[in-house]
This record gives structure tokens, C-alpha cells and sequence, in this order.
């Protein structure tokens, strides 16, 4: 069976004892008839960065949502940091995968929105969104509109604006599938060097089995429709080697090939 | 460029005024004068005063008209935009106002509200309030689920949403609503005061053609398209200096 090798592999690395920053409890999720979800468990590690990875359509940004409290699950629940979640919340900022800025408003406006909501001063919220601008590399744009900004960068913007607000929970769905390869490698050395320093909780969501397993302390594998989870990946050997020899590592490039194994068979 | 766009426009005015010339000369009709002769009569009526007398009588079911269509327009497209029940209430009215032959209903208001500026102010509104209506929800509802997502993530007030999501999202559509509301509404005043009784700049056109003073009719006709044109400017550059960055391009002159 395609399975076994995974099974190895998590079998090796040691389950470590950790503290959940989220936890997913037998949510499930109908939208009408289709199924998206069915009692899914999971949990998130405090301060670490955890992907969502799987086909098309197999429910990634449902529960993602779910987590955000922008969408309610049919049944189960989620905890951050102990409480429930009843919708959106101050603990919890979402990064989207289509930016989902306001074309009217300028980059400092944009990156100040989620402080300008929770009623900070306008002279506050400017030096902060300036500092996670600058941060994101975007300094000297300012001023400038959506509309003049890259792809890459207009993602920058939503990076910054919800490392703004200062949550507990970084959520992120597919942030760099919209920008070109070069960018996303720059972004996924940033990720990792932001999951470093920023002491935030990653749930991060992508399609792509290297990019999960460049960035990721864990890695769940969902199935299709209904989706559950069929594996948790949590690599161990290096991630301490620094981002330039990740991608050279043994255990990189198995843990790459046997997701692929096991994925292979829901592709086609 | 401000200069190539200033430069396209005086063209196509060049080009339209010297096609009206050239008209005028052959002529395609007695009834048809010169450009120059209605401008000479536009000047004459200006300089004699009978324009401003004239347009202080028009303006006032328009600019009446035209706001209370504005605002109540768009409150209620904003209503009907956000809240379906009142979409499935409303928006048929509109729908048949917009479509309804005016002029077979002037008599029934006349009937109803007498010849004064009630019914005047009535008949702007008709023309010009569907458009804005409808324009107004439809772009209400068609804003964007992304962004309204993020406001919602981000723990925005159900008004936040609304001011500071909804409506600037809207604003290119409610705009082009206004726009064409208010050209409307031009029509709707000039409809008003030859349908009713002559007054204003009605008064000059129904006159100067019973007494066949062509070129001092198409001088009033000019005259109302002119300030309709540059009042529909006036709009554009508003709605560029409240929602900079928003912009898509648009023509409306
Ligand atoms: N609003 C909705 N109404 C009905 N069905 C929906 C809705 N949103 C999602 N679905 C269904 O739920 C399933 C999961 O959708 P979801 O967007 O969570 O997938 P995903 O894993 O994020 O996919 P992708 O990787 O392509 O973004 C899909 O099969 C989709 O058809
Ligand atoms: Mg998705």
C-alpha cells in the first residue's frame, strides 16, 4: 500500500509533547448536500507552524474559515487558547489568499485596518502598520494604492496588516500561490524566519508538498470529500540546518516523495 | 494626461459643432439654424437676461428633484441592496418606474398635485431615482465577499462594514447611478415645464417655436445639455477627490 511509507516516517520522529494554541474538535461541515468535512480533529501546536495540505476541493479553506469564525461548522467545535470560538475574534488575524485589500485606500491604510477596528489612535496605528511595513520590505510605499503594487507585494500588504494586529494565530490561506516561483522561495525563507522570531501560532494552508514540507514543524495530509485527516508529518531533523540546506536534506526529500506516494492516488 | 483628455473632448466638440454648422447651412430642414445663429441667439438671450430669469425658474424643480432623488435614491438602494426582503418589496417599483411612459402619467399628476412645482419635482424624480436606485443595490450587492471577510475577520462593526466596505466598494457603480439619474432628471425638468405649463427654459423653447425663432430654441436646448454636461463633470471630479485610487476610468462627457 501507498500509505506505509508515510507511516515510517512519522514512526521515527518521536510525537513530541506540546501545548495546542488550536485545537479542531470532530468539526464537521456540510455545505447542503456536499459533505466538505466529516468529524475532523486536530490540534496546533503553540508557536509553531502547522500546514494544511491536499487536493483541490478537499475542504482546506472550510476549515480555515471555521477556525477564523467567519464560517459556523454544522457540528464540533474549536478551541484557541482554551475558549471557544463563537466568530471572529482578537486572538486570531487571516491572511487571504486573494489579498482582499481596499483598492481605495493606501498601504499604510490597508496595514492599519484591522487596528483601526479595534479603535486604536490614528497616530498609534500609523507607527505600527509603518514598523510591519517596513518588515514586510515595503518601505517607501506608504503612500502608494493597491493598484501600483505587484502581486507579491499587494500579498506583503496583507502579510503586514495582519502581523499588525498582533494576534495569537497566524492564518493564512495559500498566501504565495499567487506570486511567481522566486518570490514564494524569498516568502517561504521570510516564513520561516517569522515563525523564528514572532513567538505566533502558523496555520497555513497550501497545495504544494514541497512548500509544506520547506516551511512546516507539522503537516497534516486531508483527504477528499468528505475530509478527514490521514496523516500528521512532523519533520525533525532539519530544521535547524538552515533554509539553504533544507532542501537538500535526506529526510526533506523523503518525507517529499512519500507525501506524493500517498497523495498520487487521489489525483487522478 | 489631463491635456490629451482636455485636448480629445474640445476636438469631438469641434467636429460635432461643425457637423451642426455644415447642417445648418445645406439645410436639412428650415426648421434647422446654423450653430453660429444659435449662438448668437444663446448670447443675445444671456446678455438681455432672459436666460437667467429663465433657469431660475428650471433650476428649482431640478436641483429640488435631483437632491431628493440623490439621497433618498440611494438610501434606499443601500436598503435594498443589503436587506432582501425590502429587494423583493422595492425593487419591482423601480423596475416599472423606470420603464413606465412618463408622459401618459404627467395628466394623472397634474390631476393629483396641480400644475406648481409639487408635480415638476415630481416628474425629476421619476425620471432620475430608478436608475439610482437600482444601480445602487445592485452594486451593494455585488461587493466583494473577499473584502467584506477580511472586515469581518478583522472585527469590524456591522456600520464599518457598510461605510467603510460596502459603500466605497459601491461607489464606482452609485456614481455611474448618479450620473445617469441626473441626465435624466435634466430631461425630466425640461419634460416638465413642456408638459405642464411653460416656464423657464421650457417656456423658451415652446415660445420660439410658435413664433418660428429657431435659432433661439436650439439655444435653449444647447444651453440645458451644456449645463447637464458640465454639472456631470463637476460629479466626476467629486467623486475622484472622495474615492482616490478607486478609479476605473470613466466617460461620461
Ligand atoms: N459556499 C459554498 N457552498 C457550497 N459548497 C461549497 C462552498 N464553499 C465550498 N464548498 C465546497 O466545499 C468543498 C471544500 O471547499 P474548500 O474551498 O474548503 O476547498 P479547498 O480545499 O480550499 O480547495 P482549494 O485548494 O481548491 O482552495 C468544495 O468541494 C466545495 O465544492
Ligand atoms: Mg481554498
Amino acid at each position: 500500500m501507498a500509505m506505509s511509507p508515510i507511516k515510517e516516517v512519522t514512526a521515527q520522529t518521536t510525537p513530541m509533547e506540546f501545548e495546542s494554541a488550536v485545537s479542531v474538535r470532530n468539526i464537521s461541515k456540510n455545505y447542503g448536500d456536499v459533505e466538505a468535512l466529516r468529524d475532523m480533529s486536530l490540534e496546533f501546536p503553540r508557536g509553531q507552524l502547522t500546514s494544511l495540505l491536499g487536493p483541490s476541493g478537499c475542504g482546506k479553506t472550510t476549515l480555515l474559515k471555521i477556525i477564523a469564525g467567519l464560517l459556523e461548522p454544522t457540528s464540533g467545535q474549536v478551541e484557541v487558547n482554551g475558549k471557544t470560538v463563537s466568530g471572529p475574534g482578537k486572538d486570531r488575524a487571516f491572511v487571504f489568499q486573494d489579498f482582499a485589500l481596499l483598492p481605495w485606500a493606501t498601504v499604510i491604510r490597508n496595514v492599519a485596518f484591522g487596528l483601526e477596528m479595534r479603535g486604536v489612535a490614528a497616530s498609534e496605528r500609523e507607527a505600527i502598520a509603518e514598523k510591519y511595513i517596513k518588515e514586510v520590505g515595503l518601505a517607501g510605499f506608504e503612500q502608494s494604492y493597491p493598484h501600483e503594487l505587484s502581486g507579491g507585494m499587494r500579498q506583503r500588504v496583507g502579510l503586514a496588516r495582519a502581523l499588525a494586529v498582533d494576534s495569537d494565530v497566524l492564518l493564512m490561506d495559500e498566501p504565495f500561490s499567487a506570486v511567481d516561483e522566486q518570490t514564494r522561495r524569498k516568502f517561504q525563507e521570510d516564513l520561516l524566519n517569522l515563525v523564528q522570531i514572532e513567538n505566533k501560532t502558523f496555520i497555513f494552508v497550501t497545495h504544494s508538498i514541497e512548500e509544506a514540507v520547506y516551511v512546516s514543524d507539522q503537516i497534516a495530509i486531508l483527504l477528499p470529500r468528505p475530509s478527514r485527516v490521514s496523516e500528521i508529518i512532523r519533520p525533525s531533523s532539519f530544521r535547524d540546518k538552515g533554509v539553504d540546506n533544507i532542501r537538500r536534506d535526506p529526510e526533506y526529500l523523503d518525507i517529499v516523495d512519500n507525501i506524493w506516494a500517498s497523495l498520487r492516488g487521489y489525483v487522478e | 494626461m489631463l491635456n490629451r483628455a482636455l485636448l480629445l473632448k474640445l476636438l469631438s466638440a469641434v467636429v460635432l459643432f461643425g457637423a451642426w454648422e455644415i447642417a445648418g447651412r445645406i439645410p436639412v430642414s428650415f426648421a434647422f439654424p446654423t450653430f453660429l445663429e444659435s449662438m448668437t441667439a444663446l448670447f443675445e438671450m444671456t446678455m438681455n437676461g432672459m436666460m437667467f430669469q429663465a433657469y431660475s425658474e428650471t433650476l428649482r424643480p431640478l436641483a429640488i428633484g435631483i437632491a431628493i432623488s440623490a439621497v433618498l435614491g440611494i438610501a434606499i438602494g443601500l436598503w435594498v441592496g443589503l436587506n432582501s426582503f425590502f429587494d423583493w418589496l422595492f425593487s419591482p417599483i423601480f423596475i416599472v418606474m423606470q420603464a413606465a411612459p412618463l408622459a401618459a402619467l404627467i395628466p394623472l399628476l397634474v390631476l393629483a398635485y396641480g400644475i406648481g412645482l409639487t408635480s415638476k419635482v415630481i416628474v425629476v424624480c421619476i425620471m432620475a431615482m430608478p436608475v439610482i436606485v437600482l444601480n445602487t443595490s445592485g452594486a451593494v450587492r455585488n461587493t466583494p465577499e473577499s473584502i467584506k471577510e477580511m472586515g469581518q475577520s478583522f472585527l469590524a462593526s456591522k456600520t464599518s462594514i457598510l461605510l467603510r466596505i460596502v459603500i466605497p466598494a459601491a461607489s464606482p457603480v452609485i456614481f455611474a447611478g448618479l450620473r445617469l439619474g441626473i441626465s435624466a432628471g435634466f430631461i425630466g425638468a425640461i419634460l416638465a415645464e413642456l408638459k405642464i405649463t411653460p416656464t423657464g427654459v421650457g417656456d423658451i423653447i415652446t415660445y420660439s417655436r410658435s413664433i418660428a425663432d429657431y435659432p433661439s430654441m436650439y439655444a435653449a436646448i444647447f444651453s440645458i445639455i451644456l449645463l447637464a454636461v458640465l454639472f456631470l463633470n463637476l460629479l466626476e471630479k467629486i467623486e475622484k477627490v472622495l474615492f482616490k485610487g478607486n478609479q476605473r476610468g470613466y466617460v461620461s462627457d
